[in-house]
């Protein structure tokens, strides 16, 4: 590299020798024309070797495997598998587990993140410290170390299904995972959920309707009150009304195993725990510098109009704290989700450990296989971006 | 008249009262300022009070701390069994490396405490012989003495050398060649030119030379060894490839800044499983049947791309927030490209984004435990190595080794960011 002294477009004033070679524009093309030849060779050989490679050890190429009966199963699937489905059907069934464990780790991750962040700010000196230790102790250990902790010495070393530990509203916990009681929806429980959809779209048309009032009269309507009196309160109207259709399930021991309830299989207990505490720390760090950053003038100034301290925060520190928070927290929604793929550590049937893990074994199509679950994750991240890219239009803020 | 008192001095001020000063007034202030403050208070010390006692009993009053096999950690109430972290430990640190060999690796050890110590330390002098010695002396030393060194360089290492070293010099003279400048101005750049060609000629003579070491396979290797070997050569490798790839995507030459992206977008956008799972299933496919890599050197190399990635958008970051007058006034002193990077642009924008880099490396370090999922040892892999042996295996033995294994993560990552935050607050010129 001891060649490019200028770029293209830098010092105008290159052509002071007259020769052609101090002209950044001829220089620009001959570094990028050198780059290009580099990157093409060896994409070249890359192809031509993978290609000599396949034949040389007989493996089959192209995506026909996907169509190919697996004959393995899959210890949770969201959607019917067997052994007899196809390496597709897999595929699926991998990519469903880990996107429910992403969605699941990021719902929990960010109510734990956004209250330790809040504890970070605290008055209180205990509980400062507190949120202090968590983030310290959390942010500066591995996830695999943390996950094996989690699956491998506090759930593989619970008791059996007999001596399972209640956790209270019928959830019991045990070797062989979570078990928590499933709602079973019985004649009649369309009106509950009929009522709870109600009062859904009530309640956006009394928001819209009350910031049209505020608009025009500056009188405010209590819509939070309202709208959660509505949510709970209708559906609660409606269950009682028909007649309780709608009872739980509760886990029951039978022999020698629970039964009833949604079992939760402890490979996804583990994996959502440490996917949780682990991101949470990052994202409490996030929410801290978020809050930090919107100047105490803000909230003085808002004192001062005589707005009181919850509108204080809701009106104004959360909406310009959102705007600090958001692109850093979607990043770690995206790390959450990337590493969720340490599923195939702990056994989870995630798209790693199913497609890349088993399929890859019996096919031996390394690149196809390898090739699709990497597509998945940057189509993933490429969204997450694109996502990104307009949020940060749409909140930017417009500067005379 | 008589005057019966006049105070003829002022009367010593009484001390500030209790309830607002010394240890009350801090608890008052600080704990107990109202009543959802008291609330908040008394639920954390009943948090700690349901976490730390037992802790405590666990990790220290009831644990076992020395023992022969699993029969002294039996028991309903025993703790943490660091008797198996002490019978283990030698395997933590090395692997497999074999017994009559670790002196190499203690040395190894000894040699990167003594470059990095000085390093650290601000006010030790000599910081570019330091650097000399931990950037070129430090790595081939280990290298020999880790694997045993007598490499076979063949003659395709000395005519690639050889070749880089004609194209450089041609690069180099080019102006001279076609005639825009005296050959007598190009020949101390290209006097410069040789000197890297001949330190490396150098180290393939000495990589050649046969130190009577016995060879030991990087399958042998393992534990702390490799976490060490793995995060060094990742950090050597990712903070210049994330420099060269931030000012690539900085570039105003197209096609450089398209692969850049391209680049820096795939590394970031999957998951570091999914490279390793490339590295050791595909990368083999892309190579010419006779080319063959080390388990080891792919991982690294897989890792140190993934990171340089991060450490690209890193960098990005920290030229982004540089004022567009830096730029203009080193141009207008005449710099060329690099030395305005070098001199001007790099050290400041660096210098912005140190907490950045620093996170990208306790990333990396906490990184290296996934090789583990690839059959490599590092020191978690070797831990759960250990669980599996059943002369230990108790209901505590693998909350004793996590643990043991977590406070070294801890420890390296923890100082790592203390270190950063030290180094930041040296460099901060801001004047306040």
């Amino acid at each position: 590299m001891a060649v490019q002294d200028h770029d293209a477009g830098s010092a105008p004033a290159a052509r002071s020798r007259g020769s052609f070679i101090y002209d950044p524009k001829v220089r620009g093309t001959f570094f990028q024309a050198l780059v290009l030849v580099a990157v093409l060779f060896f994409v070249y050989e890359a192809a031509t070797n993978v290609i000599a490679n396949l034949q040389r050890q007989h493996i089959a190429s192209g995506f026909g495997f996907l169509q190919q009966t697996a004959g393995f199963e899959i210890s949770q699937t969201l959607i019917s598998y067997s052994a007899t489905s196809t390496y597709g059907r897999a595929f699926f069934v991998g990519l469903l587990n880990t996107l429910l464990v992403a969605f699941v780790g990021i719902v929990l991750a960010t109510i734990l993140g956004f209250v330790v962040g809040v504890m970070r700010l605290s008055k209180n000196w205990l509980i400062r410290q507190l949120a202090t230790a968590y983030v310290e102790i959390m942010r500066n250990l591995p996830l695999l170390l943390q996950l094996f902790f989690w699956y491998f010495a506090v759930l593989k070393q619970l008791p059996g299904p007999r001596q399972s530990i209640e956790l209270g509203f019928g959830a019991a916990l045990n070797i062989r995972g979570l078990y928590i009681p499933a709602p079973v929806l019985g004649p009649g429980s369309g009106i509950v959920i009929g009522a709870f959809v109600v009062a859904v779209l009530v309640s956006i048309a009394i928001a819209r309707w009350s910031k049209k009032r505020q608009m025009l009269t500056g009188r405010r309507f209590p819509v939070p009150s309202v709208v959660l009196a509505l949510i709970i309160g209708l559906p609660v109207l409606a269950f009682f009304v028909s007649g309780g259709p709608i009872t739980l399930e509760r886990p029951e021991l039978k022999g020698f195993n629970l039964q009833g309830g949604v079992q939760v299989i402890p490979e996804l207990v583990a994996l959502v725990l440490g996917l949780a505490i682990y991101t949470g720390a990052f994202i409490a760090e996030i929410v801290r510098a978020g809050i930090q950053s919107v100047s105490k003038g803000q909230s003085e100034a808002s004192h001062a109009l005589g707005l009181t301290t919850g509108m204080t925060l809701w009106l104004v520190v959360i909406p310009q704290a959102m705007r600090v928070i958001i692109p850093p927290l979607t990043s770690q929604f995206l790390n959450l989700t990337k590493n969720s793929s340490l599923a195939v550590a702990i056994g989870y049937p995630d798209l790693v450990s199913v497609f890349a893990g088993t399929v890859l074994n019996q096919t031996g199509q390394a690149v196809e296989v390898i090739s699709m679950t990497m597509l998945v994750y940057l189509v993933i991240s490429l969204l997450t971006s694109a996502f990104m890219n307009w949020f940060n239009a749409h909140v930017a803020l417009v500067e005379r | 008249m008589e005057i019966a008192y006049v105070r003829s001095e002022p009367a010593e001020a009484l001390p500030p009262p209790t309830s607002s000063s010394g240890p009350i007034g801090w608890l008052r202030e600080n704990l107990f300022s109202g009543i959802r403050n008291t609330i908040l208070t008394l639920l954390a010390l009943y948090l700690l009070w349901l976490t730390i006692p037992p802790m405590i009993q666990f990790l220290f009053i009831d644990a076992v701390w020395s023992g022969s096999d699993r029969q002294d950690c039996l028991g309903a109430d025993v703790g943490a069994c660091w008797a198996f972290v002490e019978a283990r430990f030698p395997q933590y640190i090395y692997g497999r490396y074999p017994i009559d060999e670790r002196w190499r690796v203690d040395i190894f050890f000894f040699l990167l405490a003594a470059g990095l110590i000085p390093m650290a330390i601000p006010r030790v002098p000599y910081k570019t012989l330091n650097a000399i010695f931990l950037l070129v002396i430090f790595p081939v030393v280990s290298l020999i003495l880790l694997t045993g060194g007598d490499f076979e360089i063949g003659v395709s290492w000395w005519l690639a050398l050889v070749f880089t070293l004609v194209l450089a010099e041609i690069i180099v003279l080019l102006p001279a060649l076609l005639g825009a400048v005296p050959f007598a101005e190009r020949k101390r750049p290209a006097t410069v030119t040789l000197v890297p060609f001949a330190a490396l000629a150098l180290i393939f003579v000495i990589m050649g030379l046969d130190f009577g070491l016995r060879e030991v396979e990087t399958s042998l290797w393992g534990g702390l060894l490799v976490t060490l070997v793995l995060a060094l050569c990742g950090i050597a490798a990712s903070l210049p490839l994330g420099i060269l790839l931030a000012l690539g995507r900085r570039s105003k030459m197209p096609i450089v800044r398209m692969f850049s992206v391209i680049f820096i977008e795939f590394w970031r956008g999957v998951p570091l499983i999914t490279i390793l799972f490339m590295s050791s299933v595909m990368l083999p496919l892309f190579l010419p049947d006779d080319v063959s890599f080390d388990k080891l050197l792919r991982a690294i190399i897989g890792v140190a791309m993934f990171a340089s990635a991060y450490m690209a958008e890193v960098v990005r970051g920290g030229l982004q927030a540089m004022p567009k007058g830096q730029y203009e006034g080193a141009d207008a002193l005449g710099l060329s490209h690099w030395q305005k990077m070098r001199l001007i642009i790099l050290p400041q924008a660096l210098k912005h984004v140190i907490p950045g880099i620093v996170n990208t490396f306790i990333g990396l370090f906490k990184d290296t435990s996934l090789v583990l999922i690839i059959g490599l040892f590092d020191l978690l892999g070797m831990v759960k190595l250990s669980l599996v042996d059943p002369k230990w295996a108790t209901p505590v033995t693998p909350a004793t080794g996590y643990i043991f294994a977590a406070f070294v993560f801890w420890v390296f990552c923890f100082g790592m960011s203390r270190y950063s935050m030290f180094i930041e607050r040296r460099l901060d010129r801001t004047h306040r």
